[in-house]
C-alpha cells in the first residue's frame, strides 16, 4: 500500500529512545508549561539551543520529519500574520516604547517592539516543537497508553489513544479502496468538478466508511469485554519499562529548567523581558 | 456422566430489535472435554447459541429469554461477561478486527493486564502460551505484519492464557485462505491435546473442520437444533443438504457413482474410508462412462491481453512482475493464489487504480494506458468483497442509478436502464426497498447490479462468496453464472475451491508477484506444487480417487464437475 509517511513512531537506537515513555511524557509537559510562561528572550534562546541538542541526541533527521515541520510552519506564519492583523501595536503596548521602522498602510505601522513580540512568540513556538515531534517519533505507541495512566489518567482514556494508533492504518487503507472503486462509478474527487459536487461525492465514500468502522467498533469492543476489559479500576500494562538512572535524570533535569524559568520569568514580576527600558 | 460444562435446557432467545425469537427450545449439553461442531447455514442461529455461552448475550445484546443456560456450574445471566471468559475463551471470526493489541506480545497479554497480573508473571505466561501455538518468534511483530493465520494464532492465545476450560470458536475459517485454514484446524486439535479443554466449533464448512475428527456435529437450521449425533451418523443420513450445508465433496462424488453412504463407511474422514472392492469397482466404471463425455471448452474472441506487466509501490519491491496472460470473451476465469500474491493489485491495474511500472493492458486490442478510471469503468466492472464498501445510497434504485447519474444520461434512458439491469438481477421486486432491509447475499447483487448498469463487458469480482454458507454461495454464484451465459466475462480473485472447481473452466495462479500457471482448474488442484504456491490444499476428489486405483486424478475431478453440472445439485 503506497503510504505518506506522515508522523509516526520511528525507531532508531538513541539516548532519547532509551527513556521510558513516561519520562518522555514529563519532559513534555514540563518543557511545554516553561516555554508557554514565559516571553523572556534570554530563557526561550537557551530552551531553543538545548531542544536542539535533544534533537541531535535522538537521531531523528529532519528529513523523517519534513512534512510535519513544513506543517508547523504553515502554521506559525498564519499565526503570526493574524496577531498583526488584529493587534499591530501590542507589542508597543507591552514593552512601553514605540520605534517605528515604517508604516506599511492606515494603522498598520511597523515598530520594533512589535517585531521583537513576534519574534519571542515564534521562539517560544520553535521551542516546542522539536520536543513535541520526539515525543511522538520516540515514544514507542506501545507505550502511550501506560504512559498517560502512570501519571494518573485513567487507563480507558490511554487506551482509546492507543485504539486510534491501532486502527487508524487499517482505516486508511479501507478510505483507500473504498475511494478508488468509487471512481469506477464516476465519483470524482480530483479537482475537476466543482466544490459543492466534491463535496456531495466525498459523502458516497465516506457513508460507506462509517458504516464499516462501526462494524469494526462493534468487533474490536466486543472483543475487548470478552476479555475482560474494564473489570477492575487499574490494570498491569505488558509494555510498562520501569524507570532507570537516566530517566531520574532526565525527569529531574527538566523540572528544575522548569523551576529556574518560572524564577528568571517573574523575578521583575513581568514575563517578558524588555529591552527598550 | 460427568456434570456438563455448558448446558442449555429448553432455552429460546430474541434480540431486542427482532420481531422473532432466534432461538427456540434449546437443550443442548457439552461436556468437559468434548470437541463440538454447530454447523448451519447464516442465520441458523449458530452464532447466536455462541454468544450465548461466552455471555455477549444478554450483556452486550440484550433481548428476551426462555428457559436457562448454565456455565460451568452457574446461571449465565446471573454471571458477567468477565466472569464467563475465565471458563469459556472466545476467538472471534475476524482475525484482524480482534487484535487489540499493537503488537503481539501485548495483544496476547491483554486479558492478563485487564486481571492485573504483575508484570514479571505476565511475560513468562505470554512466553509459554505464544510457543504452544508456535507465534512465540514475532513477539514484537505489529498486526500488519501478520498474516491471517498467524493472526488467527495471536487470539488463541490470547484466550488461552487463562487457562479456559472450553475454547469457543466463531467462524474460525471465515477469513482465511484453504491451506491456513486447514493449519488452524490442525492446531486447534493440538491445543486441545495438550489443554483437555473442550473445543466448540462454529462453522459452516464442513469438510473443512472434520479434516480432524469431531466428536459430535450439533446441527441448527431456524433456531432450532435439527440433529445432534455422532458425525459418522450424521453423515450418513440426508440432513445436511436439507439444511443448506454442503457435505463433503467425496461423499458427494460416491452418491454420484450409486454408494450408499452408511456409518460402517465410516464417512467422517476421506482417509478413513472402509472403501470394499465392490465400491472400488463401482467408482471406476463410473468414471470410464463419465470420462467419454468429458467435452473440451472452446475458446471465444480475445477480450483482454495483459503483456509483461511491471508493477511496485516502491521501486525497491515489485508487486507484480512481468505478467501476461489473455482473457476471452464469455468466459469465466479464476485468479487464485495466497494472500499477498499481487492478484488485488492486478484487478487495481485493469481497472486503472494504479499504474503500471511497464507493460501493457489491451482490451480488443487496444491500448489502455491512456484511458481514465472512469473511461475504463464503462467496460470492466470492478466488485468489492464487502458490499457494505460500495453501498453509499439508502435505496436500492439510487444506488444502481449512480453512476449513470453522474455520467449525465438523461432521465429516461436512466430509468429504462435501472429496470432493465435490476430484472437481471432479479431485484426488481426490490426496486423502491432501502438497502438495509436486504440480506447479505442481495446486497452483493445490489452491487453487482450497479457496476452491471454500466454495461460493461467484463466484471471483475473480489471473493465473491466470501464467508458465505452453501445456500448463498449457490444463489451468488448461480447468478453469476447466468450473468456469464447472457455474454459477460467474469473474472473473480479467489481462495473458494470449490468455486474454482464448480464454476471456472480455467484458473490462472499467482505466487508472489509472478504469473505461476495458466490453467484448468481441476488441474491446479491436482498438482501437488502448485496447490502449495498458491496455498491451496489438495481436494477429497484427489484422495478418493487414488484410494479407488484411479491414476488420474484431474480426468476423475473433471468427471466430477462436468456429472454435476449436467445433473444438477
Amino acid at each position: 500500500m503506497a503510504r505518506i509517511a506522515i508522523l509516526s513512531y520511528i525507531k532508531r537506537d538513541s539516548l532519547v529512545h532509551e527513556l521510558t515513555g513516561r519520562t518522555k511524557l514529563i519532559f513534555f509537559i514540563a518543557w511545554s508549561v516553561a516555554a508557554m510562561v514565559t516571553y523572556d528572550t534570554r530563557v526561550l534562546i537557551a530552551m531553543l539551543l538545548f531542544s536542539f541538542v535533544i534533537f541531535k541526541t535522538s537521531r531523528i533527521k529532519i528529513r523523517d520529519i519534513r512534512f510535519v515541520l513544513g506543517l508547523a510552519a504553515v502554521f506559525l506564519l498564519l499565526n503570526n500574520l493574524f496577531v498583526y492583523l488584529f493587534s499591530p501595536e501590542y507589542g508597543v503596548e507591552i514593552y512601553g516604547s514605540r520605534t517605528v521602522l515604517f508604516t506599511i498602510a492606515g494603522p498598520y505601522t511597523v515598530t520594533l517592539q512589535q517585531l521583537f513580540y513576534h519574534f519571542n512568540m515564534t521562539l517560544k513556538v520553535i521551542c516546542v516543537v522539536p520536543v513535541a515531534l520526539l515525543f511522538i517519533a520516540c515514544t514507542d505507541p506501545s507505550e502511550f497508553a501506560s504512559s498517560l495512566a502512570s501519571i494518573g489518567i485513567s487507563y480507558r482514556v490511554g487506551y482509546s489513544v492507543s485504539l486510534a494508533l491501532r486502527y487508524i492504518p487499517d482505516v486508511q487503507r479501507e478510505y483507500h479502496n473504498i475511494s478508488q472503486a468509487q471512481q469506477a462509478r464516476g465519483i470524482d474527487l480530483s479537482g475537476k468538478d466543482k466544490l459543492f459536487t466534491r463535496m456531495k461525492n466525498s459523502v458516497a465514500i465516506l457513508l460507506p466508511l462509517v458504516l464499516s468502522s462501526l462494524n469494526r467498533i462493534e468487533t474490536v469492543s466486543n472483543a475487548m469485554e470478552l476479555r475482560g476489559f474494564g473489570r477492575n479500576r487499574k490494570r498491569t500494562w505488558y509494555n510498562l519499562r520501569r524507570m532507570k538512572r537516566n530517566d531520574w535524570i532526565v525527569a529531574a533535569f527538566v523540572l528544575a529548567i522548569l523551576i529556574v524559568d518560572l524564577l528568571v520569568t517573574f523575578w521583575d514580576k513581568s514575563r517578558y523581558y524588555n529591552p527598550f527600558l | 456422566m460427568a456434570q456438563p460444562l455448558i448446558s442449555f435446557q429448553d432455552y429460546g432467545f430474541q434480540y431486542m430489535a427482532q420481531a422473532e425469537p432466534t432461538l427456540h427450545n434449546i437443550d443442548l449439553d457439552i461436556y468437559p472435554g468434548e470437541k463440538v461442531l454447530i454447523a448451519g447455514t447464516s442465520g441458523s442461529g449458530k452464532s447466536t447459541i455462541g454468544n450465548c455461552i461466552n455471555g455477549l448475550i444478554p450483556f452486550a445484546y440484550p433481548g428476551q429469554k426462555t428457559g436457562k443456560i448454565i456455565v460451568d456450574g452457574k446461571e449465565a445471566d446471573q454471571s458477567s461477561i468477565f466472569e464467563l471468559s475465565h471458563t469459556v475463551g472466545t476467538v472471534l471470526q475476524d482475525t484482524d478486527g480482534q487484535f487489540i493489541g499493537l503488537t503481539v506480545g501485548e495483544d496476547i497479554a491483554f486479558a492478563l493486564e485487564n486481571n492485573c497480573v504483575p508484570q514479571e508473571e505476565m511475560k513468562q505466561i505470554v512466553e509459554r502460551t505464544a510457543k504452544l501455538v508456535d507465534i512465540d518468534h514475532h513477539l514484537q511483530y505489529a498486526p500488519h505484519e501478520l498474516s491471517g493465520g498467524q493472526k488467527q494464532r495471536v487470539s488463541l492465545a490470547g484466550v488461552m492464557v487463562e487457562d479456559v476450560k472450553a475454547l469457543l470458536f466463531d467462524e474460525p475459517l471465515a477469513n482465511l485462505d484453504p491451506a491456513a485454514g486447514r493449519a488452524a484446524i490442525e492446531l486447534i486439535d493440538m491445543v486441545h491435546e495438550q489443554t483437555k479443554a473442550a473445543v466448540i466449533i462454529i462453522e459452516h464448512r464442513l469438510e473443512d473442520v472434520l479434516w480432524r475428527s469431531m466428536d459430535r456435529i450439533v446441527l441448527m437450521d431456524e433456531g432450532r437444533i435439527i440433529a445432534d449425533m455422532p458425525v459418522a451418523k450424521l453423515l450418513a443420513g440426508s440432513f445436511l443438504l436439507e439444511h443448506g450445508i454442503r457435505e463433503p465433496l467425496y461423499l458427494t462424488a460416491l452418491r454420484y457413482a450409486g454408494v450408499e453412504i452408511g456409518e460402517s463407511l465410516h464417512p467422517e474422514h476421506v482417509d478413513k474410508l472402509a472403501l470394499t472392492d465392490e465400491i472400488k469397482s463401482r467408482v471406476r466404471s463410473w468414471y470410464q462412462t463419465q470420462k467419454t463425455r468429458l467435452q473440451p471448452e472452446k475458446k471465444g474472441q480475445e477480450l483482454l491481453r495483459i503483456e509483461h506487466l511491471d508493477f511496485g509501490y516502491t521501486p525497491e519491491k515489485y508487486t507484480l512482475q512481468d505478467v501476461g496472460f489473455t482473457i476471452y470473451k464469455g468466459e469465466m476465469v479464476s485468479i487464485v493464489g495466497r494472500n499477498g500474491a499481487g492478484k488485488s493489485t492486478l484487478a487495481k491495474l485493469i481497472c486503472g487504480f494504479e499504474q503500471p511500472v511497464s507493460g501493457s493492458i489491451c482490451m480488443d486490442g487496444r491500448d489502455l494506458s491512456g484511458d481514465t478510471i472512469k473511461e475504463r469503468a464503462a467496460r470492466i466492472g470492478y466488485v468489492m468483497q464487502n458490499p457494505n464498501q460500495m453501498i453509499s445510497k439508502p435505496m436500492i434504485w439510487d444506488e444502481v442509478e449512480m453512476a449513470l447519474v453522474q455520467s449525465g444520461m438523461p432521465k429516461e434512458e436512466r430509468k429504462e436502464r435501472v429496470e432493465e439491469t435490476l430484472k437481471v438481477c432479479g431485484l426488481y421486486p426490490f426496486r423502491n426497498w432501502p438497502v438495509s432491509a436486504l440480506s447479505f447475499g442481495q446486497k452483493k447483487r445490489v452491487t453487482i447490479a450497479s457496476i452491471l448498469v454500466q454495461r460493461p463487458q467484463m466484471i471483475i469480482l473480489d471473493e465473491p462468496t466470501a464467508g458465505q454458507d452453501y445456500r448463498h454461495y449457490t444463489e451468488i454464484m448461480e447468478f453469476l453464472k447466468d450473468l456469464n451465459r447472457q455474454g459477460y466475462t467474469i473474472v473473480m480473485i479467489t481462495h473458494d475451491m470449490h468455486l474454482m472447481l464448480e464454476y471456472t473452466p480455467r484458473a490462472i495462479v499467482f505466487s508472489e508477484g509472478k504469473l505461476l500457471a495458466d490453467t484448468t482448474a481441476a488441474h491446479v488442484l491436482n498438482d501437488p506444487e502448485l496447490v502449495k504456491a498458491a496455498s491451496l490444499k489438495e481436494t477429497s476428489l484427489y484422495t478418493l480417487s487414488m484410494a479407488c486405483g484411479i491414476d488420474e486424478p484431474q480426468l476423475f475431478t473433471e468427471c466430477f464437475i462436468g456429472y454435476e453440472n449436467r445433473e444438477g445439485r
